[in-house]
Order: structure tokens, then sequence, then C-alpha cells
């Protein structure tokens, strides 16, 4: 486990610059930790610091009963001494060395007999053998990410740094990175810390999301959690894809946890809204898979009109202006498309409060 | 018709001995400041490396007194070194390599710095991550992945240090079979009209600085093919 918890201030160099406060406090259980947000908010920040590559103003990191750095006591542990492997963006590798010189570059520290087991053990895992000889530039980009990777976990790291590591592949290698970190957490029994900027990734992948803003962890949770009820509309924002309303309280009924409210004009009924009055003014979200449409008018079912309709993966996006945006599935749009008048049905429980 | 006179091939012989030294210790220092200036910040790096620089930018014959004020036989360190090695160090060979030495630091210490500073931070990262010492960062990562520009900058190092006349004719001294490099015989031939000497002087000495040169460039340019 990883118990982070460190601020540092980058003093404004001009006045062109903000300058930039990092303040952030969590814990890592083994399994996938995301931390995501905007770039420029502190993410790899917080992964070098965890590597000892930048030191904190203040503040302490633990990694399971081991103190990395503790500013009130000035200690701090040297990055070659932490054990944390660390998967870099650019891959890393050194260029003047084959992929077995790389490996046998991190596993120096190990007894000689180990030595060559651990790097033979590791090559074949990462279907690295028959690359062994050759220099990263003669590698593809999904063959220097497994090298990377194979090369971190050498010395058998107690936790694995990942500063987006899917950052420029294609679809096709990005699966076959997912699969590989996949691996790792179901055979490693350590933390990984992976930063993104992909809410995909980090559904995919992530056990628990830390959603970085400004040098703050503003919301933390499972990535279910926060794509059923992002909280606030920054963090609704920051995850993407969700419809975002303001809407006006008409009556509130506590005792059935619902309550009516007005969008665009339309009354509808909403979900229990915590701390409201009535004719208070408040946001509300909801997915856009979340809603279906219907070729009869009834409760929380607005008529629409299409204006635009774009295809997806796995549905049809249709935009029905006034925010409303609805993922409908391929068949049913084929129907849906035919028939006037149509009708959106937003189910009451899929708005969420922000 | 007159026969030219025998070539007295010491002065060359000096001079390359003299170069390849004084090469080998700028190298060392050279790397060493640029090292320090790259990986640490403290107090005075500016006066470091202005200090380091200032060789470059001073007349020869200004070093040459600087450094015959602070090792000549009345300074504490030619005091020094007299008593430790029973002679004196100026107008000595030794006396020449200081100076060459001196002469070739900034631009080893120049050229290893910018070449440092455009490793990639990230493999250097990645080799103390995986435990490497700041030693085995820099000799098995920083340096190889920096080794033709500074490879080229020890070239012409060299090649300068083979051709240094100002300070080593100030400290060392123009004393034919002990001193006298191959820059300062090639004064000393022309002053006294041995044109012959002169012309073969100047014909090695400009061959090996031309091939020296062209090595430099041939590195320089391929700098950034490999990574």
């Amino acid at each position: 486990m990883i118990d982070v918890h460190i601020a540092k201030t980058f003093p404004s160099s001009g006045p062109e610059s903000k300058g930039f406060h990092l303040a952030v406090e969590f814990e890592a259980q083994p399994g996938v930790t995301i931390l995501y947000g905007p770039s420029g908010s502190g993410k790899t920040l917080t992964l070098d610091a965890i590597a000892g590559f930048t030191r904190p103003d203040s503040g302490r990191i633990l990694l399971d009963d081991r103190i990395l750095f503790d500013a009130g006591a000035k200690f701090s542990i040297p990055p070659r001494d932490r054990n944390c492997g660390y998967v870099f963006q650019s891959h890393a590798l050194f260029p003047h060395m084959t992929v077995a010189e790389n490996l046998a570059f991190a596993a120096h520290r190990l007894p000689r007999l180990e030595r060559h087991r651990r790097i033979t053990e590791l090559l074949e895992r990462f279907y690295l053998s028959e690359l062994a000889g050759r220099h990263p530039r003669e590698l593809s980009g999904g063959q220097k990410q497994r090298a990377s990777i194979a090369r971190a976990l050498i010395a058998q790291p107690r936790i694995l740094l990942f500063d987006e590591p899917a950052r420029g592949l294609d679809t096709e290698l990005k699966s076959d990175l997912h699969d590989l970190i996949l691996e790792l957490k179901r055979t490693l029994n350590i933390p990984i810390l992976l930063v993104t900027h992909d809410f995909d990734e980090s559904l995919a992948l992530g056990d628990r999301v830390l959603i970085y803003q400004d040098g703050t962890i503003i919301r933390r949770g499972t990535p279910l959690e926060l794509l059923t009820n992002p909280g606030s509309t920054t963090v609704a924002k920051l995850v993407g894809g969700f419809n975002i309303y303001e809407a006006e309280v008409l009556a509130l009924d506590p005792a059935r946890h619902t309550s009516r409210i007005r969008i665009a004009n339309q009354d509808l009924q909403g979900p229990h809204l915590r701390g409201c009055f009535k004719g208070d003014r408040v946001t509300l979200c909801n997915r856009p898979e979340d809603m279906r449409l219907v070729d009869r008018p009834g409760d929380n079912r607005i008529r629409v009109t299409a204006l635009t309709a774009t295809e997806r993966p796995q549905s049809i996006r249709v935009d029905f202006g006034t925010h409303f945006i609805a993922d409908i599935p391929r068949d049913h749009w084929a129907t849906a498309r035919e028939t006037s008048p149509i009708w959106l049905h937003l189910p009451p429980d899929s708005l969420r409060q922000l | 018709m007159a026969t030219a006179p025998p070539i007295d091939w010491f002065p060359l012989r000096l001079s390359l001995e003299v170069a390849t030294l004084a090469t080998f210790l700028s190298l060392l220092v050279g790397l060493g400041l640029a090292w320090l200036l790259t990986n640490r910040n403290f107090r005075g790096k500016n006066a470091v490396d202005a200090l380091a620089t200032l060789p470059l930018a001073l007349p020869p014959t200004v070093l040459g007194y600087f450094l015959l004020v602070t090792l000549g036989r009345d300074s504490w360190i030619g005091k020094l070194w007299e008593t430790m090695t029973g002679s004196p160090l100026v107008f000595t060979w030794r006396a020449a390599v200081i100076a060459s030495t001196l002469h070739a630091i900034p631009l080893l210490f120049k050229s290893s710095r910018a070449a440092l500073e455009s490793v990639d931070t990230a493999s250097e990262r990645a080799a103390r991550s995986l435990g490497g010492s700041e030693w085995r960062v820099f000799w098995h990562v920083s340096l190889p992945m920096a080794r033709r520009p500074v490879l080229a900058a020890t070239a012409l190092a060299f090649a300068r240090s083979l051709g240094d006349f100002g300070a080593t004719l100030m400290i060392a001294g123009d004393i034919p079979g002990r001193t006298q490099t191959a820059a300062v015989a090639i004064f000393d031939a022309v002053e006294s009209g041995n044109t012959h000497t002169a012309r073969v002087l100047v014909l090695v000495v400009a061959a090996t600085t031309a091939l020296i040169v062209y090595a430099a460039n041939r590195l320089e340019r391929s700098t950034g093919g490999e990574r």
C-alpha cells in the first residue's frame, strides 16, 4: 500500500506565469489506481514525487511500512533505493543498449545467477526473447512499450507507476497494453498508479479513480461511481459525455424520494434533491445512454426533433438540441428516424444532482 | 645547391605528447564540471561557469602571465611542487601541459555541458529509478548518449592543445629539446630564417589539425542520427 500526503509550490516565475500548488493526499491499495485529470493538474508531478524525482515542500510518502519521504524529518530516500517501477510515456529505453542490455542495467543489483534467470524470464514473459539483441530504434511502439515494462519489473518493484502509457498508441496496441496491465494487476500484488486523460481507459483498468484539478484531488471513487454519479459539474465535465441541465425545482416529495423539476420548459419528474427548496435552480446531469426514444407521449417524455446523428461503435449519438444528447441503439434508431413525432424519455433515476 | 638542414622532430613529438596529456586532463576536468553544473544546484554556480570559460576569452599571454604568477618558483604552489619533486614546475614540459589543459578546458566544458543537458531527462530518471547510482547513470547512460558531441569537442580540444603558443611560451619557455613545442618551433624557425623547417612543421601541424577538424565535424553532424 502507498500512502501519499504531499504539497509542493512552484512560485510564479513572471507576470505570464500563475505558479502552481500541488496538495494531494491519498492511499492506494494493490490494484490499479487511476490519476485522471486535465494536463497540468499535478498527476505526473505526484508520480515524480513518489519516485523521488521531485522533492515535495511538505508531507510524507509511505510505501508499505517504509518511509520514502518525510519533510518534517528532512528525510528522503534517493530514487535508486525507492524500488518504484516507473514506466515513462516516452518508454525511456536507453538508445545505445540492446533490449537485453536495458534489462541487464536494471538487474545489476541482483546476485549474478539470479540476474541472468530474471532477465531471461522477463524476456520470455513479454515476448521479447527474439528481440533481445535489438536496439530500441529497431523496435515497434508496442515492442518498446513491452520492453520498458519488462525493464521496470526486473528488480521486483513494490509499486508500478505508469505515466500515460497509452498515449499515441493505436487502438490495437492500446488494447494489448490494457490486457498487459490487467495481467500485471492479477499477478503482482502491488499498487499500480496510472496517469491518464482517457476516462475509457480508467473504466477499463481502474479499481479506483482520483480526479485531479489544479493540483488537488477533487473527487475519488470507483470508475462506475464517477460515471453514474459525478457529484459536481466540474467532475461531470472532466469525465465527459454527460448531458448537463439547468433545472428549476417545482416541488419536492421527500417521502417518495422524488421531485418535480422544469428543464427546457418541460415539467418532469426528478430524483430526490438534497438541500433544495421549491423555486431553487439546480444542475442535473445524465448519461446519453440512459435515454430512450419512444413513439408516444407520457411521463418524463419530451417531444424532440433530431438535429444531427453520428455513428458510434455501439450506438448512434443523436443531438436533439437544448443539451439533449442521446445514444440510441442502431436498430432502434433505424425505426425511430422514420417515425414522427418522436419523444425522448428521461428516466427520473437517470438524473443526478450536481 | 645547399641541402636543407635536417628537421628536428622533437618539437612535434613534444606537441603531440603535451596535447594528448592536456586533452585527457581537460576531458576529465571539463566533463566533471559539466556534470556538476548540469546536475547540481549550488551557490556560486554561475561563478564556476564563468571561471571555467575564462581561459577561452583571455588573451593567451594574459593567461600565461597568471600561470607564471600562480605556479612560478616564488608562488606557494611552485614552492610546494619544488619541495615535493625537487625540480621547478615552470619552464618544463609539465608547464606546457598545464597551459594547454587550461586552454582546452572551456572547449570541453561548454560542449560537454550542452551535450549532457540535451540528454533525455526521462532516460536519466529511468536509470535512477532502476537502481543506478549517480556514477552509473553518468557512465552508462548520460555519457554514452552524449558521446558524439563530447568526442567532437575532445578532437577540437586536441587540435587546440596542439597549436597552443602564447601561454605555453610564457610558462614553459622556448628551450630546444626540452620545452620547445611545434608552435613555438615554427615561430623560432621563421624568426631565424629557417624556412624549410618552418614549412615542414607548418605542413604537418596544419594537416593534422585539418584531419581532426574534419573528424570533429563528422561526429557533430551525426549527433542527432542515433536517438
